[in-house]
């Protein structure tokens, strides 16, 4: 059956209404999941950025300081801040819809949803003041 | 509260439009009817050529899902009184094609369902001497909220996926996939894996998670896809790294 046939009673002609381009924009759900996915590109920066600072940290002091000019550049610092942003935002998200995927038992009782969601924030904070500490104990 | 309402109904007679269009009609609005209720006083007294699906009248049968003020929802469980001082306006469910009015095209879905099997698979059945197959009340829970889907396409309604790509397989046929992988009596799962590992099957799926939101019964189609991309992928670092006899 096609769009063009004409109706007839043994082929009715089917009404297929399209989707809008902007149906993202229809829902703050869908939208929320469209941030979410745009949000990999920034992660993927966020990886590369992360390898330049290994490697500028591996080169010595002067190649440090020169990566760091480079991060204060007008399009790199506000990149890094977009950036921040959907880093926790995948973060945060991620960590919601851990209970979803995950099913965790304790014995034959199922661990709540809540308490998965709350064990991944809290390992998050925990590592993150892992990384803080060590970066910040020789200033 | 008001004592009557306006429902905008979307019709479309296949005969004479080329599009949808929206018609207005006037019905009371007692606290206790349900949009159902005002598409059947539609029906019965104002308008006898609007079409749409019902049945059971109590959140059963899963045919009265429409599109309520953009959202997927089923009709008799939709009360009127929460839309007052309205207009409400119903549509047919979405990323469906419409047949006539409120009615939607089905056979897309009902195919989706046969390919995933749900239904108890075993590989060889035992004697009726043996007995009958126990489950105890925890085996039960493990897939009890999947097994109440009530195959209304709410799910499939809100899922944008299913809306850009009809390949997919979809939310409810999934959940209802892990009903049966989940339930001990049945040993069909790795068929069931051939089918839904493919692209379009849970793959497909980018985790919107709007049928979980829709779902009238609480079940919850996007953990079931997501649990089962977690198993597949087990499943698929197994027969990578271990023997076949071992897996």
């Amino acid at each position: 059956m096609t769009d063009g046939a004409g109706h007839t009673v043994h082929h009715p002609r089917w009404l297929r209404p399209r989707m809008s381009t902007y149906w993202w924009l229809q829902r703050r759900s869908y939208l929320a999941f469209i941030l979410r996915e745009v949000s990999s590109v920034f992660i993927a920066w966020f990886v590369v950025y992360l390898l330049l600072l290994i490697r500028a940290a591996s080169q010595g002091a002067a190649a440090y300081q020169e990566f760091l000019n480079w991060s204060g550049h007008a399009v790199v610092l506000p990149l890094n801040v977009i950036t921040l942003f959907f880093v926790v935002f995948h973060a945060i998200t991620w960590f919601n819809l851990a209970p979803q995927a995950m099913v965790v038992r304790v014995g034959s009782t199922r661990v709540p949803g809540l308490l998965i969601a709350a064990s991944n924030h809290a390992a998050w904070a925990v590592a993150s003041a892992l990384v803080g500490w060590l970066l910040l104990r020789g200033q | 509260m008001a004592d009557r309402i306006t429902l905008q109904v979307s019709r479309y007679r296949p005969e004479t439009d080329s599009g949808a269009t929206v018609q207005e009609y006037e019905v009371p609005c007692p606290k206790d009817w349900v949009i159902l209720d005002g598409l059947n006083y539609v029906k019965d007294r104002l308008d006898g050529t609007l079409s749409y699906r019902w049945s059971c009248r109590m959140g059963i049968c899963g045919s009265c899902g429409m599109t309520v003020n953009g959202e997927p929802k089923l009709t008799c469980a939709t009360f009127l009184a929460d839309y007052a001082p309205g207009p409400v306006l119903v549509e047919p469910l979405r990323n469906f094609p419409v047949i006539r009015d409120l009615v939607v095209e089905i056979g897309d879905f009902m195919r989706k369902l046969v390919s995933v099997k749900p239904w108890i698979i075993r590989g060889e059945e035992k004697p009726l001497s043996e007995g009958e197959y126990r489950q105890t009340p925890d085996e039960l829970q493990d897939y009890k909220q999947f097994s109440m889907c009530i195959n209304c396409m709410l799910c499939y309604a809100a899922c944008p996926i299913y809306g850009l790509d009809p390949k997919f397989i979809g939310p409810a046929a999934i959940a209802l996939a892990q009903r049966y992988n989940l339930d001990t009596r049945d040993q069909g799962a790795p068929e069931r894996l051939e089918i839904l590992s493919e692209h379009e099957g849970i793959w497909g799926c980018t985790f919107v998670g709007e049928c979980t939101k829709v779902c009238p019964k609480n079940v919850d189609p996007a953990g079931a896809i997501q649990q089962y991309k977690l198993h597949a992928a087990v499943e698929a670092v197994k027969a990578f790294f271990m023997p076949r006899g071992a897996q």
